[in-house]
């Protein structure tokens, strides 16, 4: 076996006398991909950044040994970190919006790094460049050269932040969550990219994920963290093919599971036709705007009793929106029908008796609570508004609108920072469920989630349905979740419906190009 | 009632700023004191007695002839005419610390006035032979009441103006915008000069007139809030139940728009405390004669061989300007989101 290039041994680090990484050994071998695979807050990141020793001295104190080729780097000196990061050890990170300096071109970003290292400038950083552009596929690379990071697209961006990690030819790539943020069809694209690199250049590759299936196709090596430890260490066709660790198990059955409930009824609840959402842009005072971004370009549904509509489409195809412009929180044009009701006619003073049928449950279990009131209040607050019981009365509803959704009714005095995401997201379906809607509309409501949180909320949503006869507009980009819950679907891009029909036939015979692509990227395993 | 935890973090933070919290204690006390000043500077005893009865000269007004004597006028209790009567009746008077009012002159001064401060006028007199520690405990009573009245009214009107803008956005917040920017470039010293040609500025009359000015300064910071809260995931949850909008405002957008009025709110009481004492240096302010610390600057002004004028009202000055901005201080450290 070669010398490994990067060797951790009895790695501890702790933040303000936490510790977040306990008794951490690994190594990384020339040309070999690793992959640390965790749930957040297992360590993953930190023990990624403390390679490079990128962590705040100051709130982190960390023992044991790092070293790259032999050389310590675990309190070593600046001179010495600088020469190997960006140089002999590149890192990519999660968010391609935020990790480029929106004030320069995407030449001056590269060629930084090239001047810093390499001391390359003028018509040679320029070939460099542009070679390192076409490397990592960026089609017209000589257009893009003068491009600002807002005129590029996510995909793209992580690109760039990938030609400007190669630019000096690292011996080491950490990739630390980087296609989290980017759509599923283009997270395809941008792993098949690493990978193909990785075997040109022949470099070792670190991988960081919260998603074991999506290591899979890449890794040689899977390391399982959980709470600051490895749990499991692997080839990674072992891991796949036999877990030893519960929690390795756990991870990867967290795929959700299940089927849509059996339901027959043909009553339409919502009924919605030509809904169009247009923003102007441009124009001014007295002047038409001679421009709109249509983020909902007449868009007809129907949802049937009982039963669970699925819209699916990357980021920026207008689903929320959608969902918020049937909802009446944003305005838009178009009909729609709700148990029979034109709601598209009422003023915001009428609609206020229909809201208490039609809830919503957000994607973020942070920014959806008020932390300034108690999950008592923040879950009464719609009982205040529409029934007028007393207080007792509401107390009781209270505790069962959370013995409904699993929490302890005990915990209604607490404050929602004292949970967990989960039991957030919770706390939210609690505070729509109590109001007894006949409809409900789960804007990702999984999306913020672990997998492993995410397979319990989609449970606790089919129960839930069962038990209340709900129907739900559940909004979703990840597809393995709306197969587990969804009667019908609905594909969305750009504002448009490209396929809608039954869950199942949308699945085994995708007609449109679209969906076809979103199917294969997702790289779903076969319905049981 | 209990205190959510982020109220109770912020009032932790808030009390281990010990500069800050000392000076919230210190305010706190000398604000008590000048709200009781008739109980520690009056020309009139806080008690006396005479023929066996009780009398609260300082709370109460007597005619003479009550007292036993003929007059049927309010008696001057300092003269010794009003002394030898109740002593003459087996009586006593109490006199609060300092014997004189804010418009007091003491006729027994042995220097002209001003004269330097003796055990009797324990900061001197000024020209016309009042005490000064008493004009200088009714001046700073005066000038923090005024200040509170117009920070209560500017964050009545600023609040309601930058939600109202922040919340409806579009054309709400453009006209409303606008209309500041007009607003704010009318020049208040010209048009308190102007004011004072056609009536006597009083307490209420400048109150009204710097209202009409000082809510300007928190409205963009309530309204930023407030752009920024309309989005907020939870605010989107409170509107799909269902709440009225004034809701919404009160309870779910308005205590983000809270942390930054408040942390705001000590530096609107010196703007004010400021202002009141400016205008009454140039005399613009309160009515002539009445005990304010700006009057007593000006005094000082135009008389340096009295240094013990212009010191006193530099030091009292501060002293309040000084603990009003500690306060303010530690207040916006307590509420900043990033500690």
């Amino acid at each position: 076996m070669p010398e490994p290039l990067i060797d951790i041994r009895d790695l501890w680090i702790a933040f303000n006398g936490q510790p977040v990484v306990r008794n951490l050994s690994l190594s990384l071998h020339p040309g070999e991909c690793l992959a640390l695979v965790g749930e957040s807050g297992s360590g993953k990141s930190v023990t990624a950044n403390a390679i490079l020793q990128l962590l705040p001295a100051n709130a982190c104190h960390s023992q044991g040994s790092i070293r790259y080729q032999g050389r310590e780097l675990l309190g070593a000196d600046v001179q010495t970190l600088r020469e190997i990061r960006g140089n002999r050890i590149a890192m990519i990170f999660q968010e391609p919006m935020t990790s480029l300096n929106p004030l320069h071109t995407v030449q001056r970003q590269i060629g930084e790094t090239l001047l810093v290292h390499r001391g390359v400038t003028g018509e040679a950083a320029r070939a460099r460049i542009m070679e390192l552009l076409e490397l990592v596929g960026i089609a017209d690379p000589v257009s893009r050269l003068k491009a600002y990071p807002h005129q590029l697209s996510g995909g793209q961006r992580q690109r760039v932040m990938i030609a400007m990690a190669l630019a000096c030819e690292p011996d080491v790539l950490i990739a630390d969550e980087p296609t989290t943020a980017l759509d599923v069809t283009v997270q395809r694209k941008i792993l098949t990219l690493l990978k193909s690199l990785q075997k040109r250049l022949g470099m070792a590759l670190l991988l960081i994920s919260h998603d074991l299936n999506l290591v899979r196709s890449i890794a040689q090596r899977v390391c399982v963290m959980r709470g600051g430890e490895v749990v499991e260490h692997a080839a990674c066709e072992d891991l796949f093919n036999a877990p030893q660790h519960p929690y390795s198990r756990l991870l990867l059955d967290a795929e959700p599971a299940g089927q849509a409930l059996p339901r027959d009824t043909r009553e339409a609840v919502l009924k919605v036709q030509d809904l169009k959402v247009w923003y102007a842009l441009g124009g001014g005072w007295l002047r038409k705007p001679w421009e709109h971004i249509k983020a909902v370009d007449g868009v007809s549904l129907s949802v049937q009793r009982g039963k669970t509509l699925g819209i699916v489409g990357e980021s920026g195809s207008g689903k929320s929106t959608l969902g918020q412009a049937i909802l009446r929180l944003i305005e838009a044009e178009g009909q729609v029908t709700f148990e029979g009701q034109a709601l598209h006619t009422l003023n915001q003073a009428q609609m206020r008796p229909w809201r208490k049928k039609m809830q919503v449950v957000f994607q973020d279990p942070y920014g959806s609570l008020s932390p300034r009131l108690s999950v008592a209040q923040i879950i009464s607050e719609g009982l205040e508004v529409h029934l007028s019981s007393n207080a007792q009365q509401r107390d009781e509803l209270v505790a069962q609108a959370l013995r409904d959704v699993g929490l302890d009714p005990e915990t209604r005095h607490r404050y929602p920072h004292e949970f967990s995401g989960g039991q957030r997201q919770r706390i939210a379906i609690a505070r729509a469920l109590v109001l007894k809607p006949a409809l409900i509309l789960l804007d990702e409501p999984t999306s913020a989630l672990d997998r492993t949180v995410q397979k319990q909320v989609v449970a606790l949503l089919r129960q839930l349905q069962e038990r209340h006869g709900l129907t739900y507009l559940f909004i979703s980009h990840d597809l393995a979740v709306i197969r587990s819950l969804a009667h019908d679907i609905i594909v969305l891009k750009d504002g448009q419906v490209v396929e809608q029909g039954p869950s199942h036939a949308v699945f085994e015979a995708p007609q449109h190009p679209y969906t076809q692509e979103l199917l294969a990227a997702s790289a779903l395993a076969p319905s049981a | 009632m209990r205190l959510s935890p982020l109220a109770q973090r912020r009032l932790k933070r808030f009390r281990n700023n010990r500069r800050g919290w000392w000076s919230l204690w210190l305010f706190t006390a000398l604000f008590v004191l000048c709200l009781g000043a008739e109980g520690v500077a009056n020309d009139k005893p806080l008690m006396l007695k005479a023929a066996g009865h009780y009398y609260f000269p300082a709370f109460k007004r007597y005619t003479e002839q009550q007292l036993g004597g003929v007059l049927p006028f309010q008696p001057d209790y300092r003269s010794d005419y009003v002394r030898q009567l109740v002593v003459a009746q087996g009586g006593w008077m109490l006199f609060p610390p300092i014997a004189f009012g804010p418009d007091t002159p003491n006729y027994d001064l042995t220097t002209p006035a001003p004269s330097s401060p003796t055990t009797m006028n324990w900061l001197g007199t000024d020209d016309q032979a009042r005490d000064v520690l008493a004009r200088v405990l009714y001046g700073a009573r005066m000038s923090i009441l005024f200040a509170v009245a117009l920070t209560v009214l500017s964050a009545l009107i600023g609040v309601a103006a930058g939600a109202l803008q922040g919340y409806y956005g579009g054309w709400v917040d453009l006209f409303g915008q606008r209309l500041q920017e007009v607003w704010s470039g009318l020049p208040v010293l010209y048009l308190l000069i102007i004011l004072s040609g056609f009536v006597e500025p009083g307490f209420w009359w400048l109150l009204g007139i710097m209202t009409l000015f000082s809510w300007l300064a928190l409205v963009d910071v309530v309204r930023a809030e407030f752009l920024r809260g309309r989005s907020l995931e939870y605010v989107k949850a409170a509107r799909a139940l269902g709440l009225p909008t004034r809701k919404v405002i009160v309870r779910h957008i308005l205590p983000n728009a809270m942390n930054a009025t408040l942390s705001y709110l000590p530096f609107i009481l010196t703007g004010a405390i400021t202002t009141l004492s400016a205008l009454d240096f140039l005399g613009f302010g309160m009515p002539a004669g009445s005990a304010s610390l700006g009057e007593l600057i000006a005094q000082g002004k135009q008389n340096l061989q009295a240094p013990w004028l212009g010191l006193t009202a530099f030091f009292s000055l501060s002293l309040i300007l000084c603990l009003l901005v500690f306060i303010g201080e530690a207040l916006r450290d307590a509420f900043d989101p990033r500690a």
